[in-house]
């Protein structure tokens, strides 16, 4: 059974524990195993870098050097969490002033930085370690006439790694279409949901929303798949604000790729966490006859 | 004497360690502005922005809220023809404006950029009830009940944490972090 160290990041203790519960349920299912990373650390987020950028990397830096030690790729759940440990590890790799410099401050916790992991987002180990081939081989509940809006967002994609397609990405269509549903197409898959804009300036925030959520609509999707807690949030938990400030009626619910996947395998609802959304998920369960 | 900083190099200094070309490189082709989500609620584009560092504009620049307005979306950069890294631009100017407390007034990004540094100080980790106070107070009465109302929802379906999670050894990670940041007694 293939192990990994588990990043579960801050979102996912409450406010996005239903992703903790179907990560944790798939990843079982599918014969792979994700080990909590111990005394894990947040990871910055974005607010971090306003402040400082050296900081930042030895935040990040503490949970690479946990990994390191229980000599485990790290997998993270949250979009933003990969992002920052993804380009914390690559710097510090490419850079052993910075890295030295980080390690100084990491000795007091008995820690050393030295890039032997990988960082990895789920959903990546789900397609490329896992494979479409055989999670659709554990498929027994085909999520069939389910029509799904697989929503990117920003920074899976962003910024760019290595020389990977990242206008025309396909691999959450496939993943979906591996799990029996139908991925429609609508032109805001990549575009931000405006994130942490929501707390800061949220005008622009609930704007941001209205376009995205009514694109998905508008392409006849009945639920949008995220692979981030902090898109989920502002996609779901914020339609009924978006709803007040433009008279637009959108009640569409928004799941982690891990719940439709879950589903698909015959995990049952509950042990999804399917039950704590805000906009229920009804058009999916009857998909799945539950 | 040493002489003094232009503006567009003081905001290249701040970019040393970014991965992009120099602003300088930019062409004005407004790809960034085409493809950025957040234009209409910013009052200048992100190209214009850039223009205006190179010009020297720095009043101008400081008092815009373009900055405060970015999600770090990084959608310009992977499309910038120049490889100019803007979304890390827009961080070094948040920053910029942060040690000179030189930011426009009424934005609420600064405040919860440093309760949320404190927080993490503090526990190791992010809290979100902690962090609300930075901005729900700063809200007109409907948003206020309007969030109020979403938090409720949430908190009704156990979505909300109670208590402040904290780190195990909390006291290795504060002095990890003194190493870089001496905060003085904060704790
Ligand atoms: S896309 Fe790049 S080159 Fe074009 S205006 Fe924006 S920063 Fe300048
Ligand atoms: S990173 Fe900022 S400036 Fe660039 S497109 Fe996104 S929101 Fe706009």
């Amino acid at each position: 059974m293939k192990e990994y160290a588990y990043y579960p990041g801050c979102s996912v203790e409450k406010m996005a524990l239903s992703y903790h519960m179907s990560a944790m349920e798939t990843t079982r299912a599918l014969g792979i195993q994700l080990k909590e990373l111990e005394d894990w650390n947040c990871c910055g987020t974005t607010a971090y870098f306003h402040v400082d950028q050296i900081l930042s990397h030895a935040l990040c830096a503490r949970n690479l050097a946990i990994a390191e030690r229980e000599k485990l790729d790290l997998v993270a759940v949250c979009a933003g969490c990969y992002k920052n440990l993804y380009f914390a590890n690559a710097h510090l790799k490419n850079d052993p002033d910075l890295a030295e410099h980080v390690n100084v401050a990491l000795s007091e916790d008995q820690l050393n930085f030295a890039g032997t992991i990988a960082v990895r987002h789920l959903i990546e180990v789900f397609i490329q370690d896992v494979g479409l081939e055989a999670i659709q081989a554990k498929v027994s509940h085909p999520l069939t006439g389910l029509h799904v809006a697989p929503y990117y967002g920003c920074q899976i994609l962003r910024p760019r790694k290595d020389h990977e397609d990242v206008e025309q990405p396909r691999f959450f269509e496939d993943l979906l279409t591996a799990i029996g549903a139908t991925a429609v197409e609508y032109p805001d898959r990549l575009r931000c949901c405006g994130s942490s804009l929501l707390l800061t300036s949220r005008p622009a925030a609930l704007g941001m929303l209205r376009t995205l959520l009514q694109s998905a609509v508008d392409s006849g999707a009945a639920v949008i798949a995220t692979a981030c807690p902090l898109c989920q949030v502002n996609l779901e938990c914020y339609q009924n604000q978006v709803n007040h400030e433009f008279g637009t009626d959108l009640s569409i619910p928004v799941l982690y790729f891990t719940q439709l996947v879950g589903l698909a395998l015959g995990i049952p609802p509950d042990k999804l966490g399917i039950g704590k959304e805000l906009v229920l998920p009804t058009p999916v369960l009857s998909s799945v006859g539950r | 004497m040493a002489e003094r900083l232009s503006f567009s190099d003081e905001v290249s200094n701040l970019l040393y360690a970014a991965h992009g070309n120099p602003l300088t490189t930019c062409i004005q082709c407004g790809t960034c502005s085409g493809t950025c989500p957040v234009v209409p609620y910013m009052d200048h584009t992100p190209r214009r922005l850039i223009g205006m560092i190179t010009a020297g504009l720095k009043e101008e620049v400081m008092a815009s809220n373009t900055y405060w307005s970015c999600a770090s979306c990084y959608h310009c950069n992977v499309r910038c023809p120049q490889g100019i890294d803007i979304a890390e631009l827009m961080y070094a100017l948040k920053r910029l404006s942060i040690w000179r407390a030189q930011h426009k007034e009424g934005l609420i990004g600064p405040v919860f950029s440093e309760t949320f540094v404190k927080t993490i100080f503090k526990s190791g980790r992010s809290y979100e009830p902690v962090l609300a106070t930075s901005y729900l107070f700063t809200f007109g009465v409907q948003e206020f009940l309007q969030e109020a109302q979403t938090a409720t929802s949430l908190m009704l379906k156990g979505r909300l944490p109670v208590l402040p999670p904290r780190i195990k050894r909390l006291d290795n990670f504060g002095r990890m972090l003194r190493r870089i940041i001496p905060m003085g007694d904060a704790k």
